[in-house]
C-alpha cells in the first residue's frame, strides 16, 4: 500500500523510563496503520538486548522526576522525597532501589512492561534496525540482541526516514 | 446496544487499551461490533482518534462512574 503513512524513530536512550516513548509510539502507530521503523543507536541499543532486566532509572541529577513511594497509605504515597544529589550519589545501590520502586509504580498503574511493549511492536511488524557502528563501538555481539533485528548505518536509516511522514529523535 | 465481541481493558493504561482493541478487531468481520470497557480516562480521546484514523466507526462512547464504554464497528 503506497499511501500507507510512515513513522521513523531514532531511539538513543538506554534507561527504563526512556525506553517507553519509542515502544509506546511505535506500537500505537502500527495499530493506527503506520509502517514503522525504529533505529536504535548509542544507548538505545540496550532496548534490543535479549535480557532487558538491566534497564534502570536514575533519579540522580533528574530534578523533573517525582520521588514518590508506590506503597503505604495515601498521605505517605503523596510525599515527594526530595533527596539531594550529594546524598543520592553516595548511597550504594541507589539506582537499583529507585528502579524497583519505579517498576512497582508501573505495575500499580496498569502500565505495560518494556518487554511486553517490545513484543507488541514485534507482533505488529515494527521494524527494528540496530546501528552497526555503535554495536561495534560498545563491543556488543549480534547474539546479545533479540532475533529479527536488522543491522545498518545512517544511510539505511535515511532510506526509510526520507519517505516518512513523521520522524522522531528520542 | 448489541455487540459481537467484548474486550475488558479495565485496569490497563495507555497504549494497551488501543493495542488490545486493534488486536481484537482483527478477529472480527467487517460490520461486526466490538464493545470495549476501560478505566483509563485518556482512552476517551484515544478511541475517538483511533476511529478517525483507522476508519472503524465509534458508535458510542459513554462514561459511568469511573468506567468508559465504547462500541466500535469494524470497517
Amino acid at each position: 500500500m503506497d499511501d500507507q503513512k510512515k513513522l521513523a524513530i531514532i531511539a538513543t536512550k538506554g534507561t527504563l523510563d526512556w525506553a517507553y516513548p519509542p515502544f509506546i509510539l511505535a506500537s500505537t502507530a502500527a495499530a493506527l496503520g503506520y509502517e514503522t521503523q525504529i533505529f536504535f543507536t548509542f544507548y538505545g541499543l540496550q532496548l534490543l538486548r535479549k535480557d532487558l532486566s538491566g534497564l534502570k532509572v536514575s533519579p540522580l541529577g533528574n530534578p523533573g522526576m517525582p520521588m514518590k513511594m508506590p506503597f503505604g497509605p495515601k498521605w505517605f504515597k503523596n510525599i515527594n522525597w526530595n533527596i539531594p544529589n550529594a546524598v543520592q550519589s553516595i548511597v550504594p545501590f541507589y539506582e537499583d532501589v529507585a528502579t524497583s520502586l519505579m517498576k512497582m509504580t508501573i505495575a500499580n498503574n496498569g502500565v505495560a512492561t518494556i518487554p511486553d511493549l517490545r513484543d507488541l511492536c514485534h507482533e505488529a511488524e515494527v521494524k527494528f534496525i540496530a546501528c552497526q557502528m555503535t554495536v561495534e563501538l560498545f563491543a556488543f555481539e549480534h547474539s546479545d540482541f533479540i532475533d529479527g533485528v536488522e543491522y545498518g548505518g545512517a544511510a539505511t536509516f535515511f532510506e526509510f526516514a526520507g519517505e516518512s511522514d513523521i520522524c522522531l529523535f528520542i | 446496544m448489541e455487540f459481537d465481541k467484548e474486550l475488558d481493558a479495565r485496569g490497563l493504561n495507555c497504549p494497551l487499551p488501543i493495542l488490545r482493541a486493534k488486536k481484537t478487531l482483527n478477529e472480527l468481520a467487517s460490520g461486526q461490533v466490538l464493545k470495549i470497557t476501560s478505566t483509563d480516562p485518556g482512552s476517551v480521546k484515544d478511541f475517538a482518534a483511533f476511529a478517525k484514523q483507522t476508519g472503524n466507526e465509534l458508535l458510542s462512547s459513554t462514561e459511568a462512574g469511573n468506567e468508559y464504554t465504547f462500541y466500535m464497528k469494524k470497517k
